[in-house]
């Protein structure tokens, strides 16, 4: 395919095409099926988790260790020696010499990027403050391909918080790259950002922008949820007037067609009440863990076990 | 006027001549360039003008300005023009283009973007030349130029 991933970073979604997307999900479903076993044996990952982060790094930890490699890392700054004064720069100068390949997320935005420019091995972006998180979207990807076979002619409606959102962000420029049809579903005060939009008018995506979830979800193929939070409004009464109508719930769901998936990037708190996680369309739980196997894959082909 | 306008910023027989500013640009514009001349800068302030009602103007004697100097005009002022005098008269006429990329000349906006924490030169990607917004290549935030993003060199 003449796809070479061999000592690359992977920092943002702008970094990627469709083409590199696509065949980082083939790898990945290699990797899920059994493929390519042992693919980390004898290769050290350093995970540095300058912000604390529980599911995407006991999922960076679970990928490694299942594939035979060995992790080592910390999990807050307050335990790494930024707390001493010492810049990101230095820090991810020294690491580099002790491992094959780092996974880092940190609060200040750029700040993987900037590991990128002094690091000798690949650096994977776990999340730069509300910038991006591209190991997030990928699975994300790899688990609307699992379940509809493409992305291509599908209808994906993404719900909540959409304007400081990181993860809807970077799912909607992935997204992009397909010919898919969106649907926004939140309050006025957290709509998706014009810049975003425009964006998608140049790409000449079809792009919907809904109050409420109502009978129109009926065509959606997915429905990506996020968390509205209450910081986010200036009048708590607003908050409290709007939260009913983005809340998952037995009731709200027959809204949704027989094939609406349902995701979400956890942790949830309760815009998905507990009564439908049994409902077969609810695969959230099925999306967080496949971030094993595309993290597998990610880190294999960035230091050249998979080819 | 125009008999009068040689007296009053004299005219130059070698050199750069920066026409044009948009009023009250024009020490904006000096700012951006900074010192880059040792020889005598002329500034006039607030001449009528057809194109732009009151326009400022600078000339730098003995001096030719480089174009990615020059360039970096296009971010406050693009209706500028450049001329290069030698000998008295006008050997070319400079247009002003966008760059494609920004290095290490405006400060990137967002307070938590690891160039405003950490010695890290800024680097930006012109995303549109007409309004000139520009995505920060580190925090990927998209800003619109305003002058107090740029890094006044030489005289900060």
């Amino acid at each position: 395919m003449g796809i070479d991933f061999k000592g690359r970073s992977f920092i943002s979604l702008s970094d990627m095409n469709k083409e590199e997307i696509l065949y980082l999900m083939e790898k990945s479903g290699e990797v899920k099926a059994g493929k390519h076993k042992g693919l980390l044996s004898g290769k050290t990952v350093a995970t540095l988790f300058f912000e604390p982060s529980t599911r995407t790094r006991l999922s960076f930890e679970s990928a490694v260790l299942q594939q035979g490699g060995q992790i080592f890392g910390f999990s807050s700054s307050a335990s790494s020696s930024t707390q001493k004064g010492e810049s990101l720069t230095d820090t991810i100068k020294t690491v580099t010499g002790y491992c094959d390949a780092i996974v880092m997320r940190h609060k200040i935005e750029g700040a993987a990027r900037r590991a990128s420019q002094v690091a000798d091995v690949p650096i994977i972006n776990a999340g730069d403050g509300a910038n991006q998180h591209p190991t997030q979207t990928f699975l994300d990807i790899f688990t609307m391909m699992e379940k509809k076979g493409s992305i291509d002619g599908k209808t994906i409606g993404l719900m909540g918080d959409l304007k400081y959102g990181r993860t809807t962000h970077s799912l909607l420029v992935a997204l992009s790259f397909f010919d898919v049809r969106l649907a926004f579903i939140s309050p006025q005060e957290l709509k998706m950002p014009e810049h975003y939009t425009d964006f998608l008018k140049t790409k000449g995506i079809e792009f919907m922008e809904w109050d409420v979830l109502d009978e129109k979800a009926g065509d959606l193929d997915f429905l990506y949820c996020t968390r509205i939070q209450k910081e986010r409004f200036f009048d708590p009464m607003e908050y409290e007037r709007v939260k009913g109508s983005y809340i998952l719930d037995k009731e709200s769901i027959q809204l949704l067609g027989d094939s609406t998936y349902i995701m979400h990037p956890l942790p949830r708190v309760d815009e998905i009440a507990e009564e439908i996680d049994e409902d077969e369309r609810a695969i959230y739980f099925e999306q967080a863990h496949n971030g094993v196997p595309v993290r597998q894959a990610l880190l294999g082909l960035a230091l050249g076990t998979i080819r | 006027m125009s008999g009068d306008r040689s007296y009053r910023v004299f005219k130059i027989e070698e050199g750069t001549v920066i026409d044009h500013i948009p009023s009250p640009l024009g020490l904006l514009v000096l700012d951006i360039l900074g010192q880059v001349s040792e020889g005598i800068i002329s500034i006039g302030l607030n001449f009528d003008s057809r194109r732009t009602g009151k326009k400022d103007l600078i000339k730098y004697e003995h001096k030719v300005i480089k174009k990615e100097e020059t360039d970096k005009i296009a971010l406050v002022a693009p209706q500028a023009t450049i001329n290069i005098i030698k000998g008295g008269t006008v050997v070319e006429k400079r247009s002003i283009d966008v760059p494609d990329t920004i290095e290490g000349f405006l400060t990137c906006m967002n307070p938590n973007c690891i160039t405003n924490l950490e010695k890290v030169k800024t680097s930006f990607d012109v995303v549109e030349k007409e309004k000139v917004k520009v995505k920060c290549r580190y925090c990927e935030r998209v800003w619109e130029v305003k002058p107090n993003m740029i890094e006044k060199d030489g005289r900060s």
